[in-house]
């Protein structure tokens, strides 16, 4: 599995606060009905002029980091809508880690659920990555998600905390739906007893919508 | 020691632990849009799972669905891709036996305003969406939060979240809001004070006589927004006033269960000892009307205050100054006179019966400014029927509004109500992110009361001075 805990390639500076999902992945390309497609949405607005044509000044444009499979963001990335195409379509442009001093919680959440590598580091250090990697010679790094720490070209090393839960996720990938059915009968012992001690908040919508 | 109300809704819905610091959460109602859904119901049909609580489910077409003026019942949506999305959406609720509001029902609104209003959102609760504004619902006790597609299929199949609890935060506010101001100018104030992830990975809850005085409707409103401070969730506790609202709408209960389960609502109220991670305590006699200037819901003023000056921080003013170019203004500049092309009024913040209540009073004998292109989006079909009945529709077309279907409609666009490029906005909504209201738009996000004296305007104004006028 070792393909699944390094991450290395050209990273991209992107250093914006707040860069919210509406703009990871603008609306008119969430009419789909599967994941397919995505990655032409990538930063629409800001990765193309009006007219459509790329916007040649945009850093995922430019010739050295077209390839980009690293992005070093601003704080707060991924903020706004719950919409996880913003996650699915980064990867299908060749994004598999994302590198920020804070992340909005629904995208942190869908970026794990989809093996999206998020890595937190302080601001001081994403300042000195963004300063880094904006020199197209020294844009590569390399994310060792067990030894948790991101290298520069010149073998500068910043540590990073990653949650145990969180690096088992990335790491071996797990199968949410299929590790809770198994505790299936946890779930209706806990139902039965819901049931009874709060019968407000049995919902039962089709039968509500009769008897109105 | 004591729990927060927060703590205890996680524990009464915890159906087993799974690590120190994830629960495996009980969702009490699951609510979908078109949107937001499909990959998982794709992701259940390629497992071969059922849907675990059907019954606990409740779908509702409202972000793609359009907003024109026709006879209720009678919409189509023309867009070919939004139309199979909906067709798609209603083939798989019927196939898993879950009900649907769909394009022609009647009751098809925005589905955090037709949630509450049919009753479905009670004290305790843990409400789960594909959607990120669900901590409305805080408003009357319940924990809402939004989630991912991926855990739209977990809750589908299971009925549970595997869920990181939060840390609590407490935002007290003491005092009074002064007349010609709302609970939206308390959340803009709020979030422009703490910032746009000052309550990031926390669930707030908020407290103080300011908060006890608002309507259930307004607190509504400020829960919604609160997670554009980043909150995981927000909650009210609740108290006289969610009471006589759950009760109003609720449709299953009543007599002994209804005044058992009121009882109940009252308890359900942090404990005197228990521990906030975090209080922040304003005073609403600081909140005047306000009005964003920027492109993230935090960079907001006051209408008698300027844009603040650029920061020294590097990356900071480099965000500050491609917001206000995107918005075609300066900083130190002023609000109050702007001109505006546009004024919508709608959005799960700001769509309900109050709201438009509140606009209706404002524009009555008035007119809108000659060039200015102004709608009212209502929040649901029951607000549609009443602002009908109480001739608040009537006073708004007669006043040159355009009065619409319900349905997202321009809080992001993503149907064919869109702004043109340049095109500046005065906006019931909550978000004023580049590209949200269409491509180049500039959003300023504002209360109703505001949004409608701009109308009648044609610029930004201050709702009290135009109060005072008469």
């Amino acid at each position: 599995m070792a393909e699944h805990t390094i991450v290395a390639g050209t990273a991209a500076p992107l250093p914006l606060n707040n860069l919210d999902t509406d703009q990871i992945m603008p609306k008119q390309f969430l009419l789909g009905i599967d994941k397919s497609g995505l990655a032409r949405g990538v930063l629409y607005d800001l990765r193309t002029n009006a007219d459509g044509t790329p916007d040649d000044t945009f850093v995922l444009n430019r010739a050295a980091y077209r390839d980009a499979r690293i992005l070093v963001a601003g704080a707060n990335f991924g903020c706004g809508s719950s919409r996880e195409h913003a996650v699915w379509e980064l990867q299908q442009s060749g994004i598999e880690a994302v590198i920020a001093p804070s992340f909005g919680e629904i995208f942190y959440f869908n970026a794990q659920n989809n093996r999206l590598l998020l890595i937190v580091l302080a601001p001081e250090a994403i300042a000195k990555l963004t300063e880094t990697v904006s020199d197209p010679a020294q844009n590569a790094l390399t994310i060792d998600v067990e030894r948790q720490c991101v290298v520069t070209a010149s073998g500068e090393s910043f540590a990073f905390d990653l949650p145990p839960r969180q690096k088992r996720m990335f790491v071996e990938g797990l199968d949410m739906i299929g590790m809770t059915l198994k505790d299936s009968d946890a779930i209706a012992t806990f139902e039965a007893r819901h049931r009874t001690e709060f019968p407000w908040m049995q919902i039962d919508l089709p039968r509500q919508q009769r008897t109105a | 020691m004591g729990q927060t109300l927060y703590q205890k809704i996680v524990r009464s819905h915890t159906a087993f632990d799974v690590d120190a610091q994830h629960v495996a959460l009980y969702a009490d109602l699951h609510i979908m849009n078109e949107y937001t859904s499909p990959q998982a119901f794709a992701g259940l049909a390629e497992k071969g799972l059922p849907v675990r609580c059907p019954e606990k489910q409740m779908g509702i077409v409202d972000h793609v669905i359009p907003t024109h003026p026709v006879p209720v019942g009678k919409r189509t949506i023309v867009i070919d891709a939004a139309a199979h999305q909906a067709a798609n959406f209603t083939r798989n609720c019927q196939k898993h036996g879950i009900h649907l509001f769909d394009v022609t029902d009647p009751e098809q609104g925005i589905e955090h305003v037709v949630a509450p209003e049919l009753g479905l959102i009670r004290p305790g609760m843990v409400v789960l969406c594909g959607d990120s504004h669900t901590t409305t619902y805080g408003a009357l006790g319940a924990l809402g939060f939004g989630i991912g597609t991926s855990e739209v299929e977990h809750v589908l199949a299971t009925q549970t979240l595997i869920y990181r609890v939060a840390r609590d935060m407490r935002i007290h506010v003491d005092g009074t809001l002064a007349g010609g101001t709302t609970s939206k100018d308390l959340v803009l104030y709020i979030i422009a004070r703490i910032g746009a992830q000052g309550a990031r990975g926390f669930v707030v809850e908020y407290t103080g006589a300011a908060i006890e005085a608002l309507s259930a409707e307004a607190r509504m409103t400020l829960c919604n927004m609160t997670v554009e401070a980043g909150a995981r969730g927000a909650l009210i506790a609740p108290d006289a006033t969610t009471l006589q609202y759950v009760g109003d709408h609720i449709r299953d209960l009543s007599g002994d269960a209804l005044d058992d389960a009121k009882t109940r609502w009252l308890a359900l109220r942090s404990d005197e000892d228990a521990t906030f991670d975090i209080t922040h305590r304003f005073d609403a006699a600081d909140v005047a009307p306000f009005v964003t200037w920027g492109t993230s819901p935090d960079q907001a003023i006051a209408i008698n205050a300027r844009i603040p000056s650029l920061s020294e921080d590097e990356v900071e003013r480099h965000n500050a100054s491609k917001a206000l170019g995107y918005m075609g203004l300066d900083a130190g500049q002023s609000l109050d006179g702007l001109p505006i092309d546009h004024v919508f009024i709608g959005s799960c913040t700001n769509a309900r019966i109050e709201d438009l209540r509140a606009i209706a009073e404002i524009v009555r004998g008035h007119k809108v400014a000659d060039g200015v292109r102004a709608m009212v989006v209502p929040g649901s079909g029951r607000v549609r029927d009443q602002a009908e009945r109480e001739g608040i529709a009537d006073a708004l077309k007669d006043a040159g509004f355009e009065w619409r279907q319900p349905g997202c409609s321009m809080c992001l666009a993503m149907n064919d109500d869109i702004l043109k490029p340049g095109q500046r906005c005065a906006s019931t909504t909550n978000r004023n992110f580049e590209g949200r209201q269409g491509r180049g738009a500039r959003t300023h996000l504002m209360s109703p009361a505001m949004a409608a004296a701009a109308a009648i305007a044609g610029r930004i104004v201050d709702i009290r001075k135009e109060t005072a006028h008469g």
